[in-house]
């Protein structure tokens, strides 16, 4: 079974949506989908037990290889590294809850709903197992039909030019990734990621890139974003910004840092000023953003930016920092947007002009929205903290500058956060909050609590995903090209920092994490 | 007494199974009673295009060396085997389609006929080995094309089609036949590999006469592959044409026309490379331009798929124009799946047609799938097949075709065919929009009354359509494997 695993948590959400396709289950569609999306989750979890982080072999975990078709090279190869198990295990999880919000909220025509909710699990998973650049690529476009259909169909008004500019945005970026993919394998007479060696050309890094920064976003390519986000159903911009960004983090670390080292330091200060731009930009609009969507649309942008410097600090510690903040990026935005699903229903609207006060004789809805608030504005002690640290630290190696900027977004988290808290929680209770507003059910928090959950989980034991997102061993090809050289001189930036904290359990696990192999 | 050549009959066994079809089905519009007339006539056709399906397969397993035959007239090879099995496959499909077209009676029996005839000469012209009987193909199956186009002789657009394509496909055939005729007074010969021969071994590279005569053949070629800059009939005619036709002549004309225009170019004018792959390439980029940029502004349905099918003529001529092994073997893939989701478009917009009692409009496409979710579905299967996302055969057959152009160091290719991707994408979506996201009711359309008719072989036709677009995806092994042996027929 171990071998099958990759394939296993790919197909097994795809057999299901053509299960639900193919009979007429009618209603009973949502509970099949969410009983699938468990099941994916439970595989996930045994997958977990049986990952080997420690391996020596070049290979990655429940490594599968099928030739596809032969003369180009092309091959159904899957499986996961540390860092792309992570993303996975990201996916099934918010997947499962939107598709659980989905199934409680009761969306019309449920059959093609829930199938396209599960064939998009299928092709996230996909995206983050396959180490084939043509089904890497198969697998980043399938996305696109089941979100275009889903923010389409299901969406608010506006949904029909969110989905247009959403589909045109990240269609120019993937077409010249496959441009780029075409001309990448046919050089190297094969599309496999595990045996081709890197590349030096510029263009093709830049073909990748651009599909990559679209899909983050990164300033200035995010202009799909805040329509597809405030446009889309609650659960399904969950799952955009909660895991579809992500698949282009796996992107930049899989192939922009694997397979183009070369070019990707060249443009390594270009994309970083983007970023910190992004990350500066993004707070500033969701701090100016009139409804709940709005914020943690913006602010997912701003997240994506600081991810993006992590990546793109080139150290073991920014890569580590970066993949765990993609996973509690994940879960706080998919919590919020689901959050502000319930909320909206209960006032139709999401106006912070028209909202307020809910926090009185609403204790569960103000407690979770706390929790997540807080822990999304990064106190010290929550695990966006330690994700965001870790990548502070590591880009500081690069240049102080970065990490100055980078922290002035934190400071612009807390300003918007905590607005969006107050504005919705607090003050006197909003004209289009009427006094029945009902708590949240406990349908509800059997949906939230879970995500909390591993966000709390996290928060104690952050190095559980940072100091497990590389590879330990040495001769692995990933890790290789994750460590250049230039990492030792990361090392030093470390001790004063240890130092000068006050919370010595949680550092010296952060420590820990950032703990560099030796190459 | 003239000396005959020896005919190999099992060669041309294809064109004569479909042909003795034909002569059924016309002598059925005679002698078989009215009732009987339809079913009878439908029957029989789609048996001859069952059985050129089944003749096809035999020459292709019975052919691995190709050779020419009837005096170096026809070839017998796998490359025009797999043509033929795309013909005749797209021919069967059509026959689903048709079957509950609404047609006058007293003309079922002739369009069975035609049909059938048209595939005949479809499946004798991928053939052809020289100069004459390529025009002979060529005519062939025109002529039952003009008529095809003009058989719904009530309505006025029919009519008008049929006039378009007669004059401007005459036009088309008189350039081919002039080239023919100027490449024949400058090489001596008519046989394919004869020209390229004569061409080497007397100098003639450099000869303006011969030059001309490939561009006219170029240009009359392109007439029939509906190439920019020589389109200018296609929307009028795809539009006023019956629905199922169009469906038919987007698929299976431009199959033979690519596909002759690859064995002709490769076989007789490998000399002349250098000229023609440039003369390729601009037709694909310009058919690329002009299809994807006129799509983009077009509401009627049928208009639109016309013009999306110019432009998928100018991803295949990037094929073409590649001029290597890989490129052979993209076209040949890339029409399988192309030829299917034609025709399963086509037989959408004829049923919703039929339906509607009007010109099918992307407005009053409206919540089409939801209402019929057996032929809405699969039409969103075909937009994006066009448009080539991935789990359907179109994604793959565009991989190849920007494959073979990479390798042929024509990266500019490349990129001008990912850029008409991204411009196409806005006129597939756009149907998948209509389609989907817009409730029925919000455009107050009347229903006409009644639940829509049930039409299980046009339902058939349109699941088997289905079924290659997305096969083809996932089992592109044996089709690569299909095509390989058969481009490996072309000097490439």
């Amino acid at each position: 079974v171990t071998a099958w695993l990759a394939t296993i948590l790919i197909f097994l959400p795809l057999a299901g949506a053509l299960f639900i396709w193919a009979l007429p289950v009618g209603r009973l569609a949502g509970s099949f989908a969410l009983l699938v999306a468990l099941v994916e989750v439970g595989f996930w979890i045994n997958a977990l037990t049986r990952m080997d982080f420690d391996r020596s072999s070049s290979t990655p975990n429940f490594d599968q290889q099928t030739t596809w078709f032969s003369d180009l090279g092309v091959s159904y190869h899957v499986g996961f590294y540390a860092f792309s198990f992570w993303l996975a295990g990201l996916a099934v999880v918010v997947m499962a809850s939107a598709i659980a919000y989905g199934y409680w909220v009761g969306r019309e025509r449920p059959r093609a709903y829930f199938g396209l909710m599960l064939f998009l699990t299928s092709a996230v998973v996909g995206v983050f197992a396959s180490q084939d650049l043509l089904l890497f690529y198969i697998f980043f476009e399938a996305m696109m039909i089941p979100l275009y259909v889903l923010i389409g169909v299901w969406g608010g008004p506006g949904r029909l030019g969110a989905t247009v500019k959403f589909v045109i945005y990240t269609m120019a970026g993937s077409l010249l990734m496959l441009a780029a993919v075409i001309v990448f394998g046919l050089s190297k007479d094969s599309f496999d990621l595990v045996d081709t060696g890197p590349s030096n050309s510029t263009w093709l890094f830049l073909g990748f890139a651009v599909a990559f920064a679209v899909k983050a976003p990164l300033f200035p390519l995010h202009g799909w974003l805040p329509d597809a986000y405030r446009e889309s159903s609650p659960e399904v911009a969950a799952v955009l910004s909660g895991v579809i960004s992500k698949a282009a983090i796996f992107g930049f670390i899989r192939i922009c840092f694997g397979k183009f080292p070369g070019p990707f330091d060249d443009f390594r200060n270009v994309i970083l000023a983007l970023a910190v731009v992004g990350l500066v930009y993004g707070s500033l609009l969701a701090f100016r953003a009139p409804d709940i969507r709005g914020v943690i649309a913006y602010s997912s942008l701003a997240q994506m930016g600081l991810i993006t410097i992590g990546v793109f600090a080139e150290n073991s510690a920014g890569v580590s920092g970066a993949v765990l903040q993609s996973v509690n990026h994940g879960l706080i935005s998919a919590t919020l947007f689901l959050l502000a699903g319930a909320i909206e229903r209960r006032t139709s609207t999401g106006l912070f002009s028209r909202l307020g006060g809910m926090a009185r004789g609403r204790p569960v809805l103000a407690t979770m929205l706390m929790t997540t608030g807080i822990i999304a504005l990064a106190v010290p002690g929550s695990s966006a903290f330690a994700g965001e640290f870790l990548i502070l630290a590591g880009v500081f190696s690069s240049g102080w500058g970065w990490a100055v900027a980078g922290a002035t977004g934190i400071v612009l988290a807390a300003m918007y956060m905590l607005r969006l808290i107050s504005a919705v929680l607090h003050r006197e209770p909003g004209p289009a909050v009427p006094e029945a507003a009902l708590d949240l059910r406990p349908a509800e928090l059997g949906i939230l609590v879970p995500l909390v959950g591993c966000l709390l989980a996290l928060s104690v034991w952050p190095a559980a995903i940072s100091g497990n997102s590389l590879e330990r061993s040495a001769d692995t090809p990933v890790l290789e090209e994750l460590v250049p050289p230039a990492q030792d001189e990361a090392t030093p930036s470390f001790a004063p920092v240890e130092s000068s904290t006050d919370n010595g359990r949680r550092i010296v696990i952060i420590v820990g994490a950032a703990e560099q192999p030796t190459p | 007494m003239i000396e005959t050549p020896s005919v190999d009959w099992f060669a041309l066994s294809p064109s004569l199974v479909a042909l003795g079809a034909a002569a059924i089905c016309l002598l059925s519009a005679v002698l078989a009673p009215r009732w009987l007339l339809r079913p009878f006539a439908a029957f029989v056709c789609a048996l001859g295009f069952v059985g050129g399906l089944v003749m096809a397969s035999l020459v292709y397993w019975k052919s691995p060396d190709a050779q020419l035959i009837v005096a170096d007239a026809v070839s017998r090879d796998r490359f025009a085997a797999v043509a033929q099995l795309i013909v005749m496959g797209s021919g069967l499909l059509t026959v689903g389609v048709s079957y509950s077209a609404r047609m006058r009676e007293d003309h079922v029996g002739e369009y069975y006929a035609l049909l059938a005839t048209a595939a005949a000469g479809m499946a004798f012209l991928v053939q052809a080995a020289n100069l004459m009987t390529l025009f002979l193909g060529l005519e062939w199956f025109s002529v039952c094309l003009y008529i095809l186009c003009a058989i719904e002789i009530d309505l006025v657009g029919s009519l008008e089609a049929g006039l378009k394509y007669l004059i401007i496909g005459g036009m088309g055939s008189a350039v081919l036949l002039f080239g023919s005729a100027l490449v024949y007074g400058s090489t001596g010969e008519l046989g394919f590999s004869e020209i390229a021969d004569a061409t080497a071994a007397n100098d003639l590279t450099g000869d303006p006469i011969l030059l001309v005569g490939l561009a006219m053949i170029i240009a009359g070629l392109a007439f029939k592959a509906s190439a920019a800059p020589f389109h200018m009939w296609t929307p009028d005619v795809y539009e006023g044409a019956p629905t199922p036709v169009t469906g038919f002549m987007a698929a299976a004309t431009k199959t033979v026309a690519l596909v002759l225009a690859l064995r002709l170019l490769t076989v007789a004018f490998p000399e002349k490379e250098d000229v023609w792959t440039i003369a390729i390439a601009f037709l694909a980029c310009a058919s690329l331009a002009w299809g994807n940029l006129a799509a983009l502004v077009q509401t009627r349905v049928k208009r639109l798929l016309a013009y999306s099918s110019i432009s998928h003529a100018g991803f295949m001529l990037i094929a073409v124009a590649a001029h290597n092994l890989l490129g052979a073997r993209a076209l040949l893939y890339y029409l399988i799946p192309y030829a299917a989701i034609s025709i399963g478009a086509f037989a959408v917009v004829a049923a919703r047609e039929r339906e509607l009692g009007e010109t099918v409009t992307l407005d009053n496409l409206a919540g089409f799938v939801w209402e019929r979710p057996l032929l809405g579905w699969p039409m969103v299967t075909f937009m994006f097949g066009f448009a080539g996302f991935p789990l359907t055969g179109g994604f793959m057959g565009k991989f190849l075709i920007f494959s073979a152009a990479s390798e042929a160091d024509q990266n500019w290719l490349v990129l001008v065919g990912v850029a008409a991707t991204l411009l196409s994408l806005y006129y597939y979506l756009a149907v998948i929009r209509a389609m989907l996201m817009r409730p029925a009711a919000e455009l107050g359309l009347a229903p006409i009354g009644g639940s829509p008719p049930r039409e299980v072989l046009l339902t058939s036709a349109v699941l088997a359509a289905v079924v290659v677009n997305i096969g083809a995806f996932f089992a592109i092994q044996p089709l690569v494997d299909l095509t390989r042996t058969a481009a490996e027929v072309l000097p490439l």
